[in-house]
């Protein structure tokens, strides 16, 4: 700060400390005024936000057929979830789910950001391209998804049979452990281009000094993807991960369209599971309780993302 | 010096992993496309080469258009996409604008807040917030999805949108602050103006993941009247055990465009906006 500025800081200062001189100079207080712009949105997001978070929990603690009053029972919700077998699954269900995706997200994301951070033409309308399995809604996609691996006219066992797999070929979406393959390559599909174009950003960034200086210390290919892009991406891709992994352990979509949890569960994540037990048993506090039991593992995960991002 | 070999191995390098991703990413696209042009008989006739269409066919857009609500839900979707992306801005700008430019007590805790809102996944929420809806009475009502999508744009857009103000200069606010100017004025006639970037970023995102909600649309709009595409492809196209896969692929290709043109206009804007860190994925 500089010796002139200082009087003046002073000057308004003191007027902040007495009474404001009129509304107009109350209502342009710093403070005031901030409170006052960020009145409604706090409002709104207190209203369809909050309250339902707070009321969720209290749902979880009744027994609540739809459309009827709720009676309290207390942890009963969750004693029954923790004896049933199909939660447990589910739990199964949602982890190998995010885990697999997630890893598969990254290193297909890796190769994607490194063979689109060279010179070529068309470079823009490419990226533009790669992208669009992320834009397009997941619905309408996993649709086509659907039809691809249809039990009677998949274009999959189309090549396979051609290449000489005995008829019909696998039933991708009736073989448990296929349908569990399947939901986790299509969700690796519509995430891909996300990674790999925030990582082709960062990649950017890099200086070349960085990789002349390594290759003239005698370092291969390998050892400065290795050696320096890593490093150097390391912020990103865990920004990235910590992303994708909460919104694809929280995923619904595409489970439901696909599979709908089938075949005998397999596929069923938590939310899809939450869902047949709220809306289509119909018993909300059931369900809610199948929801909340996301809490703890998301709960982390929010925490360690809000406050890495507000480190950096 | 490029020498011919060179030249050609270097198209190698580039083309075959480019190529790769390319056709994974698009190949879904070229086989919604291929089947909804194809009559029933190519679809169903297992000896036909499938990667081709013999006789092409609009049999099954004019089926889309004629035999069901397609046209209304594209309306739908486009009403609550549009008015809760507005939404979505103003109520984002209130948010952002303060925690990006203003200093009080308070403003660590409200943008920590906000960016662990942003964070919650529908799921978390869905089975509360449909007895709120059916308390208010705004089951079938388009109000419901356009009431509950801000709840997940409003954090999002003004996430983004604080570290787009973030990069602004402050000497205009100031200038304008010196001239007399309150904070409310200087704030709509001087800053915002300078953000319209930043606008249209957070105004694609929202849009696009607008069209992209299923959960709340599936819950709070059962009548074909009211439903919004997803939910309605998935409700009405799938019919039973017969799936109409020439209407369903038609349907997805056509539900897919108002998307992929808002993008294709402003994809730089997209891609800055997702490579800034801030996005769902």
């Amino acid at each position: 700060m500089s010796i002139r500025t200082e009087p003046l800081t002073g000057v308004a200062q003191a007027q902040r400390r007495g009474r404001p001189a009129s509304l107009a100079a109350w209502l342009d207080r710093e403070a005031v005024f901030s409170w006052l712009m960020m009145a409604a949105p706090i409002l709104f997001l207190a209203a369809f936000v909050g309250y339902p978070f707070v009321y969720g929990i209290l749902l979880s603690l009744q027994d609540r057929p739809i459309a009827k009053p709720g009676t309290f029972v207390g942890l009963q919700n969750f004693i029954r979830d923790f004896n049933d077998p199909i939660f447990w699954r589910v739990a199964v269900n949602t982890f190998v789910y995010t885990g697999v995706a997630t890893l598969l997200k990254m290193v297909g994301g890796l190769g994607l950001a490194v063979a689109m951070n060279q010179n070529f033409r068309m470079k823009n309308l490419v990226r533009a391209l790669l992208l669009l399995p992320f834009i397009v809604p997941t619905v309408l996609s996993t649709v086509a998804w659907m039809w691809m691996l249809d039990p009677a006219f998949s274009i999959f066992n189309w090549f396979l049979i051609a290449l000489g797999m005995p008829k019909p070929g696998p039933s991708w979406l009736g073989n448990p452990y296929l349908a569990m393959a399947s939901i986790i390559v299509i969700n690796t599909w519509r995430g891909l281009p996300f990674y790999g174009i925030t990582l082709l950003a960062g990649l950017q960034t890099v200086p070349p000094e960085l990789y002349e200086a390594a290759t003239i210390d005698g370092a291969s290919g390998w050892q400065r993807f290795r050696y320096v892009t890593l490093p150097l991406l390391q912020p990103i891709i865990l920004i990235v991960t910590l992303f994708s992994v909460i919104f694809t352990f929280a995923d619904f979509q595409l489970v439901y369209v696909l599979t709908h949890g089938g075949p005998q569960n397999a596929t069923h994540l938590f939310a899809t599971y939450a869902f047949d037990i709220g809306m289509g048993a119909g018993q909300l506090g059931l369900g809610a309780s199948v929801a909340l039991m996301m809490l703890p593992a998301l709960a982390l995960l929010i925490l360690a993302l809000t406050l890495y991002m507000r480190r950096q | 010096m490029v020498t011919g070999h060179g030249r050609v191995e270097q198209a190698v390098r580039v083309w075959l992993p480019v190529g790769f991703f390319l056709l994974l990413a698009l190949f879904p696209f070229y086989w919604m496309a291929v089947t909804s042009v194809k009559p029933n008989a190519e679809l169903y006739n297992k000896n036909l080469m499938p990667l081709l269409v013999q006789n092409p066919t609009l049999k099954h857009y004019i089926g889309l258009l004629t035999e069901t609500s397609f046209l209304v839900w594209t309306w739908n979707t486009l009403v609550v996409a549009v008015i809760s992306t507005a939404i979505s801005l103003v109520l984002g700008t209130m948010l952002a604008y303060p925690l990006a430019r203003m200093r009080f007590a308070g403003a660590g805790l409200i943008a920590m807040t906000v960016a662990a809102i942003y964070l919650v996944p529908q799921p978390l929420l869905f089975l509360p917030l449909a007895d709120v809806i059916n308390r208010l009475n705004l089951g079938n009502t388009l109000t419901a999805v356009i009431l509950t999508y801000p709840t997940m744009l409003v954090p999002f857009c003004a996430w983004l949108l604080i570290g787009y103000f973030k990069t602004v200069p402050k000497e205009l606010e100031e200038a304008a602050r010196i001239d007399g100017a309150s904070r409310l004025q200087t704030m709509r006639r001087i800053f915002l103006p300078l953000c319209t970037p930043g606008f249209i970023s957070a105004g694609i995102f929202a849009f696009t993941l607008s069209q992209n909600e299923f959960l709340y649309a599936l819950i709070f709009l059962t009548q074909s009247s009211v439903r919004t595409v997803p939910v309605g492809v998935i409700a009405e196209l799938i019919r039973g055990d017969v799936f109409y896969w020439g209407q369903l692929m038609a349907g997805a290709l056509l539900g897919s465009i108002p998307v992929a043109l808002i993008y294709s206009f402003f994809v730089e804007h997209y891609v800055a906006g997702l490579t800034s860190g801030s996005v769902k994925g």
